[in-house]
């Protein structure tokens, strides 16, 4: 199990630095200019030139992959004099649009986004599984049919048609108070505010996840049920509680794991849509911002990176549990 | 004293979009302790369908029974056909136990088998998870499997298909079942390993004085360990005998056409083996008459064409002897002659 570890963790800080040399080359050699971007109202060649100094542009392409890696692990400074400003380690970079640090800005960003995502995740795994072994245990009746309808409905609106619907209803019942709307509170501040900013994003995320959670743990279900060893189960005389409890969840939802993990994952990258629809000031939100208006290169960097590694992390941390549960993967 | 299982009339057929399945067609058999009652017959002819009857684990509300499973217990008679759901359960893995086909598939991939076999223990036993463990432990030593002791922690992938099949049967055996239901487990296993398994079987029913059903579809594995044989054919027993009656006066031409398609020792080494031409009929349309008829050979010498109109009815030659045949006791003679080795 050790070595598996070792062999694994090794694997995932190679991949998360092949990724981080990738995104760096795309935006690298993306045509547009960052120096031309924020040279302001006077500009010439001259203060261009300047800017691409300041910015850190004026090297080669791997000198600057150095210098921000480097400003992952000590403070980096830019510019001399008095325009000389810094970002503490563990640094992204500096965002001029913002005039901020980019981990200051994740800082802020990304308990928004945790926030919704562990609500929503909650919610839509209990939805989803509880709605799936109901349908499974009642195939063919009412209650599967009702979960049918809960999944076509669920996977083929878009997540955005959802929100706005929710935002509707919910307006229309006065549910959104306008002052408070998407207003960030720290849920240990202020529990109630949290939960009142929160809970319409999490119900709308939740529906439109559940629906393949609920068709996942149908089928799994089903499926499971019709194995010899359930068979062997009931053989030994233990109860259908038991049965299901015991036998027949543990072999349906161990393979959900790996789904749920990555999806998790994508969700802490942050939820385009529904943070911008439900105007959350999480990583979704950042990410789109930076890229439609801002052209914001150390911002988009490190989103990028921050959702490409939490995707390989949750990956080691999903294979480390499913060798857990399924013997059969264990290695040494 | 009564044999421990009594099977009667029990009639088990499945609804399906095609017709309905009549798997088994009115069964009956018993079976004592300490005896051992094969079930043979071709795939398809019900033997599962039927023992799986008798254990309460076919799905009541798809499945249609009935007739009568008795198993006398102590306590007094119990019909597990008609019992409540609830009471059949309990009498699963205490009074009566099974083991499968595919040692493979039929424990679960993701306990240690230490753990499956405690969990049937507790069922019905007070104890401590440590009683539990050591109880498995003492079992697995029981079956034959080296080293259990440590073993009883390992996963079942761990263990090969005759190992698997050992720890099915301490699984089964766990609770003192007075009867054991085996249903062919010997099947998915390698020829060698085959033996071993059924002396593991005849040396545990010994031990535990228990009433055996085994099924198989080699009527070769029987002679070894059964004391009587029922054979199955198309949902029906259409033969029931001891097994030196069933080997050497066999009154089924269905028999006769399965002693002559295993070897032989007492026959010598250039007798050809003869497989029974044709498959068996499908189970929603039976033909007319004998179910047997298109594959019989001997349909011919009995008068009026009867086989194809009549079903033949369980004829009981002696109490221990019966066959479902229209044919008399003196063409059966001739028969058995002319097919050589019988008398
Ligand atoms: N649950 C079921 N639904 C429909 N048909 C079934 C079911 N179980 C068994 N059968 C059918 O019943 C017949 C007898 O099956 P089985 O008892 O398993 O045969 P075997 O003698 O090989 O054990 C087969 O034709 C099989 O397809
Ligand atoms: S009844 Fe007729 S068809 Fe059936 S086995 Fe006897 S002889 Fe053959
Ligand atoms: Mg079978």
């Amino acid at each position: 199990m050790l070595k598996f570890l070792a062999k694994r963790l090794t694997a995932t800080v190679v991949v998360i630095g092949l990724i981080s040399i990738s995104v760096f080359l795309i935006f690298s050699y993306l045509p547009m200019d960052p120096a031309a971007l924020t040279c302001g109202k006077a500009c010439n060649p001259v203060v261009i030139a300047a800017n691409r100094h300041r910015l850190g542009l004026d090297v080669s392409v791997p000198v600057q992959y150095g210098r921000f890696v480097k400003g992952l692990f000590v403070d980096r400074t830019w510019g001399e004099g008095a325009a000389k400003f810094s970002c503490p380690a563990p640094g992204f970079g500096y965002s001029f649009n913002r005039h901020e640090c980019v981990t200051q800005l994740i800082k802020e960003a990304f308990p928004v986004t945790f926030s919704l995502a562990i609500g929503s995740f909650i919610l839509w795994m209990l939805l989803g599984i509880s709605f799936g072994i109901v349908a499974a245990r009642k195939q063919g009746k009412w209650q599967d049919k009702a979960a049918t309808a809960f999944v076509v409905a669920g996977v083929s609106l878009p997540v955005f048609v959802t929100a706005l619907l929710t935002l509707l209803a919910a307006s229309k019942l006065g549910l959104v108070n306008p002052i408070e709307f998407g207003r960030w509170v720290s849920p240990f501040t202020d529990p109630i505010g949290w939960l009142k900013t929160f809970y319409l994003p999490w119900i709308v995320l939740a529906l439109f996840s559940s629906a393949s959670y609920t068709r996942f743990t149908r089928s799994n279900v089903i499926e499971t049920s019709s194995e010899d060893y359930i068979r062997t189960a009931r053989a030994k005389g233990l109860s259908e509680k038991v049965i299901l409890r015991k036998h027949t969840l543990r072999a349906a939802l161990a393979p959900l794991l790996t789904l749920a993990g990555i999806d998790f994952a994508v969700l802490l990258g942050g939820a385009i849509f529904t943070e911008t629809i439900f105007n959350l000031p999480g990583l979704g939100r950042l990410s789109i911002n930076a890229v439609l208006t801002d052209y914001d290169l150390p911002v988009i960097l490190a989103t990028t990176m921050l959702a490409a590694t939490l995707v390989v992390v949750m990956n080691l941390i999903v294979d480390v549990l499913y060798a857990y549960l399924d013997p059969r993967v264990r290695v040494g | 004293m009564k044999p421990f299982l009594e099977v009667k009339n029990l009639f088990v057929s499945f609804p399906t979009e095609d017709g309905v399945v009549r798997a088994s067609d009115d069964i009956s058999f018993s079976v004592s302790r300490g005896e051992t009652l094969a079930v043979v017959g071709e795939s398809g002819s019900g033997k599962s369908v039927t023992t799986l009857a008798v254990m309460g684990l076919h799905n009541r509300k798809r499945t249609n029974i009935s007739g009568h499973a008795i198993l006398n217990l102590p306590t007094g008679p119990v019909d597990t056909i008609s019992a409540p759901e609830e009471t059949v359960r309990k009498l699963r893995g205490k009074s009566m136990a099974m083991i499968f086909q595919d040692p493979m598939s039929a424990l679960h991939p993701y306990y240690s088998i230490g753990n499956q076999i405690t969990e049937a223990w507790s069922l019905y036993n007070d104890g401590s998870k440590a009683d539990g463990t050591k109880r498995a432990i003492e079992l697995l030593d029981l079956v034959g499997i080296p080293g259990a002791a440590k073993r009883v922690e390992e996963y079942p992938h761990q263990f090969s298909g005759g190992m698997r099949q050992r720890v099915m049967i301490a699984m089964a055996l766990v609770n003192n079942p007075s009867l054991l239901i085996a249903d062919e487990p010997t099947t998915a296993l390698d020829v060698t390993i085959q033996s071993q398994i059924l002396q593991l079987l005849r040396d545990m029913q010994k031990e535990f004085n228990m009433a055996v059903v085994l099924i198989t579809h080699d009527l070769g594995v029987v002679a070894e360990v059964a004391d009587r044989v029922c054979v199955m054919y198309a949902g029906k027993i259409v033969e029931q005998a001891k097994i030196d009656e069933l080997y050497y006066r066999p009154d089924h031409p269905y028999t006769l056409g399965l002693l002559n398609s295993i070897p032989r020792v007492d026959r010598g080494g250039d007798q050809r083996l003869q497989a029974i031409p044709g498959q068996p009929p499908s189970l929603i349309s039976l033909p007319q008459g004998c179910s047997f008829r298109p594959r019989c050979a001997h349909s011919k010498l009995v008068p009026n064409n009867r086989c194809a109109t009549d079903v033949p009815e369980l004829y009981e030659k002696t109490e221990a002897h019966g066959s479902r045949c229209h044919l008399t006791e003196s063409q059966l003679v001739q028969i058995r002659t002319s097919a050589g080795g019988h008398s």
